[in-house]
C-alpha cells in the first residue's frame, strides 16, 4: 500500500457516487483495495498514509457495520477518527444540514464520511465544506463504497467482472446499493439483471442498462452472482408486498431456488440480513455465500477510498 | 383619473383578441383606452396631446396572472403586496389573482376585506383575491361563497391542495352555480402523489427521489370533470402539467362544459432534467415533467387547448430551499420573468406572439369576466411596452420579489418590459 503505483492517481476530491467514475478509476480503487486486504490480514495493521489527519464520521442514519468499517479503515491508515452521534446532537435541536456541515468544517477535519436519509444530501453538504467528503449512503441514491466492496469481492472470487451475469434481487426501488451496483457493474462489463415484484421496481429501470425480471426463477436462471437486497420491515406488510410470507415464497432465496443459478454461483447480501425473508439461513450460512467476505472487503475498500482522497489533501 | 390624455404612438400593436398585429398607437383618456389603431398617429392627434414614441416596440394589454402567492396576511417575510406589486409592474403584470393559502386563509369576509384594503392602499397593480373554496382550505366544509364574492373575491380555489372528498367537491360545485362563481382547482390525488417530490420516471429513479406519476393529476381531473358534468359549474383547472390532462379538458369542453385550464410558465419552458444536481429551485408542484410533455404542452398552447399561462409565483425563503431536495418546499417566483420566458417559445417559432399574449391577457380576462386584457376602445388602459428582442441575463439580486428562488437564475432571456401602465398611469419605466 502507498508504494509508488501506476502513474494514474484518483482525480476526484470527493467520492459522492459511482456515477461519474470511469472504468480505470474504479479499477484503480479496486487494485488499491486488493493490497489493503493483505494489510488487514497482518498482525501489524497500522499504516501512516493518514497520519495526523482527522476523519469525522457523520451518520444521520443509524448504521453499525458501515460506520465501524469506516472507523477501522481510517484508524488503520493512521487517522484520528471521530464518530458524530447525530441522534443526540444539535441536529435534533433543529440545526440544518448546512449549518452542521459548516460547523464541522470549522473544526478543520480532512475527511468527512456522511450518511443521510435524503437523496442528494451528501452532494449538498460537499458543496459547503472545504475538506473531502465520502458518501456512506444518501437516501435511495448511491452507496458507492458498498458497490466497490461488492465488485472487489466478485473480482477476487471470479477473477473478473466483465462478462459475468449478476442478478440483483429484491427492493430495488428503495435501494441505494442497487443503484450504485447497477452503475458500477454495467460500467465494468457485467450483464446486470434486476429481479423484483413490480411494486419494488423503480420507474424507468429498464433504461438503466439492465434486464428486468418479475419472475424470480427466470431472473436468477444461470446467474453467476445472486445479490440479495434487504427488504425494510415497513414495506413488507401490505404497503408494497402483501406479506412477509408471500414475499419469502416468491422472492426469497432458498437452497431450491439457488439450484436455478449457475452451478458455481455465489450469493451476496449487503446486510444486515432478514433470515427467512429475502434469504434462507441455509443459503446465508452455506458454501456459496460471500456475506462475511463482503464485510472484510468493506474495510479494504474504505481504506483504498480514504487513501485515494488523501492525495488531494493539502500537504 | 384626472390625468391629462396621453398617447403611445409608433408602436407595434398586438391585439390578443383578434390576433392582429401592426403599427399604430393607443390614446388613453381618464384611465381608459379612448382610441386604438393604425390611425392613432402624432399627426392625427395634434399637438395638444402628450405622446410617447414607442419606436416600434410592442404595445399590448398588461398581463393578467391568475396564480400568485402573496404572503399577506401571515407570510410577509416571503412576499408582501408592495414587493409583489413591484415585481409585477417590472414584469408587465397589471392584474394579479392571489391564492387563498395565506395565514389565516382567505376564507372569511374580514380577511378578504383586509386584503382588498391593503392592496388598494399599497399595490400599484390590480390585486384580485381568490377566496378559499373550503373553510381553512381543509377540504371539509364549503366556504361562504356568496358573502366572499360580495366582499371582492374573484373566484374560489383551494390553494395548493386538492379537495380530496368527492362529496365536498360536488357540493362546492353545485353551490357555486347559485352565484355563478368560478371554481379553480389544482388537481392532484394526494394518495397517488404520496411522498413524491418530482416527476416519476427514469430521472427520478436515477436520483433516488420518490416520483409523482402523471396519473396523480389526471385521476383527480377526471373526477372533477364528472362532477362538473353533474353540476354544470364553471371550472378552471389551475395548473396542468401533462398532455393527458389536456385531453380530459378538451373532452369536457367538447361535451359543452364550461371548463378551462392553465399551465405555469415553468412547465412550458423547463423540464425535469433541469433539476440536474438536486436543484431545489426547480422543485415545483405539480412537478416538472419529461421534455415530451413540455413539448406537448407548448403544442396545446398553440392549438388553444391551454387557455391561460400563469407565473405560479411562489416565494420561498432561503431556509426552505437550502435543504436536501426531498425536504425543500416547492415553488418558484416568476412574476418578473413570465413574459421573457414565454417569449422563448415565440423566438423558437413554436407559438406566435398574439397566441402567447392571449394566454396572458384576454383569455384570463374572459374566464374571470374582467374588462381589461384587451386593446379595445373603452377598456381599462392597462398597457405594457416591450422590445421582444432585447437580451438580458436574469440577476436574482435585482429582482423585486422578496425571495429570490427563480428557476431562471442567470438565464439568458429576451424581452424586457420597458413600461407598465395601470389605468393610464405608469407604474414601471
Amino acid at each position: 500500500m502507498s508504494i509508488a503505483r501506476s502513474k494514474l492517481s484518483f482525480p476526484h476530491r470527493h467520492l459522492l457516487g459511482i456515477d461519474g467514475l470511469s472504468r480505470p478509476e474504479i479499477e484503480y480503487l479496486l487494485d488499491t483495495a486488493n493490497e489493503a486486504v493483505e494489510v488487514s490480514r497482518q498482525v501489524e495493521k497500522k499504516r501512516t498514509v493518514l497520519s495526523g489527519r482527522t476523519q469525522i464520521n457523520l451518520f444521520f442514519e443509524a448504521s453499525t457495520r458501515t460506520q465501524s468499517s469506516f472507523e477501522l479503515a481510517g484508524k488503520r491508515l493512521g487517522a484520528d477518527v471521530m464518530n458524530m452521534a447525530v441522534a443526540n446532537s444539535s441536529v435534533k435541536k433543529g440545526e440544518t444540514l448546512i449549518d452542521t456541515a459548516v460547523t464541522l468544517n470549522a473544526m478543520r477535519p480532512d475527511i468527512i464520511v456522511v450518511r443521510h436519509h435524503c437523496s442528494g444530501a451528501v452532494d449538498l453538504l460537499a458543496k459547503k465544506v472545504t475538506c473531502s467528503v465520502v458518501n456512506a449512503g444518501d437516501g435511495a441514491h448511491e452507496h458507492p463504497t458498498q458497490a466497490l466492496l461488492d465488485a472487489l469481492t466478485i473480482r477476487r472470487r471470479k477473477g473478473r467482472i466483465d462478462g459475468l451475469t449478476v442478478a440483483i434481487c429484491g427492493d430495488v426501488a428503495h435501494s441505494r446499493v442497487a443503484r450504485s451496483n447497477i452503475i458500477l457493474l454495467t460500467q465494468m462489463g457485467a450483464r446486470v439483471r434486476v429481479v423484483a415484484p413490480s411494486t419494488l421496481l423503480p420507474a424507468g429501470i429498464e433504461r438503466m442498462g439492465v434486464e428486468v425480471h418479475r419472475d424470480f426463477m427466470k431472473g436468477i436462471a444461470g446467474a453467476d452472482i445472486v445479490m440479495m437486497l434487504r427488504l425494510q420491515r415497513e414495506r413488507m406488510d401490505g404497503a408494497y408486498v402483501p406479506s412477509l410470507k408471500e414475499y419469502a415464497r416468491f422472492h426469497g432465496l432458498d437452497e431450491d431456488k439457488l439450484q436455478r443459478a449457475a452451478p458455481d454461483a455465489l450469493v451476496m447480501h449487503p446486510g444486515p440480513i432478514n433470515r427467512g425473508v429475502e434469504i434462507a439461513s441455509a443459503v446465508a450460512d452455506g458454501p456459496q455465500s460471500l456475506i462475511n467476505e463482503q464485510v472484510e472487503m468493506g474495510v479494504a475498500v474504505r481504506m483504498a477510498v480514504l487513501e485515494a482522497l488523501a492525495q488531494h489533501l493539502p500537504k | 383619473m384626472s390625468h391629462a390624455p396621453i398617447a403611445l404612438i409608433n408602436a407595434h400593436l398586438v391585439d390578443p383578441v383578434s390576433g392582429q398585429e401592426g403599427r399604430g398607437g393607443v390614446l388613453v383618456v381618464d384611465g381608459l383606452i379612448q382610441d386604438v389603431g393604425a390611425h392613432v398617429t402624432r399627426a392625427a392627434l395634434g399637438s395638444e396631446i402628450a405622446t410617447i414614441d414607442c419606436a416600434g416596440d410592442v404595445v399590448s394589454p398588461g398581463l393578467i396572472d391568475m396564480r400568485v402567492f402573496v404572503g399577506e396576511p401571515g407570510a410577509e417575510r416571503r412576499e408582501t403586496i408592495v414587493s409583489a406589486s413591484r415585481a409585477a409592474a417590472a414584469g408587465g403584470v397589471t392584474t394579479i389573482c392571489v391564492t387563498p393559502d395565506t395565514n389565516p386563509a382567505l376564507d372569511n369576509t374580514a380577511v378578504i376585506d383586509f386584503f382588498v384594503r391593503r392592496a388598494r392602499d399599497n399595490g400599484q397593480v390590480r390585486f384580485l383575491p381568490v377566496a378559499a373554496l373550503t373553510k381553512g382550505l381543509h377540504g371539509r366544509e364549503i366556504a361562504e361563497m356568496g358573502l366572499l364574492g360580495q366582499a371582492g373575491a374573484i373566484a374560489f380555489g383551494n390553494g395548493r391542495h386538492s379537495v380530496s372528498d368527492a362529496q365536498v367537491m360536488r357540493r362546492a360545485l353545485t353551490y357555486s352555480r347559485d352565484f355563478d362563481a368560478l371554481v379553480m382547482h389544482v388537481a392532484q390525488d394526494a394518495d397517488l402523489a404520496a411522498a413524491g417530490v418530482m416527476n416519476e420516471g427514469e430521472f427520478a429513479s436515477r436520483l433516488g427521489l420518490a416520483g409523482i406519476p402523471r396519473e396523480a393529476e389526471v385521476v383527480m381531473l377526471d373526477r372533477d370533470m364528472r362532477l362538473v358534468a353533474m353540476t354544470g359549474a364553471r371550472y378552471h383547472a389551475e395548473l396542468v402539467s401533462t398532455t393527458l390532462s389536456l385531453d380530459v379538458i378538451a373532452q369536457a369542453r367538447a361535451a359543452g362544459q364550461a371548463v378551462s385550464c392553465g399551465v405555469s410558465i415553468n412547465h412550458l419552458t423547463l423540464n425535469e432534467n433541469d433539476i440536474g444536481d438536486y436543484r431545489t429551485f426547480l422543485k415545483l408542484m405539480p412537478p416538472l415533467r419529461h421534455e415530451e410533455e413540455r413539448l406537448a404542452l407548448v403544442a396545446g398552447l398553440a392549438s388553444g387547448k391551454i387557455d391561460v399561462i400563469v407565473s405560479d409565483h411562489c416565494g420561498q425563503d432561503v431556509e426552505a430551499k437550502r435543504v436536501p431536495f426531498a425536504e425543500a418546499e416547492a415553488g418558484a417566483i416568476g412574476l418578473e420573468t413570465m413574459l421573457a420566458a414565454g417569449l422563448r417559445l415565440v423566438h423558437a417559432g413554436q407559438v406566435s406572439l398574439p397566441v402567447l399574449l392571449r394566454a396572458m391577457t384576454s383569455r384570463p380576462a374572459e374566464i374571470l369576466g374582467l374588462p381589461q386584457g384587451r386593446l379595445a376602445k373603452g377598456a381599462p388602459a392597462d398597457l405594457i411596452r416591450f422590445d421582444p428582442e432585447e437580451p438580458f441575463v436574469v440577476d436574482p439580486g435585482k429582482l423585486h420579489a422578496r425571495c429570490k428562488n427563480t428557476p431562471f437564475d442567470e438565464a439568458r432571456l429576451q424581452g424586457r418590459v420597458k413600461m407598465t401602465m395601470v389605468a393610464g398611469l405608469p407604474v414601471h419605466e
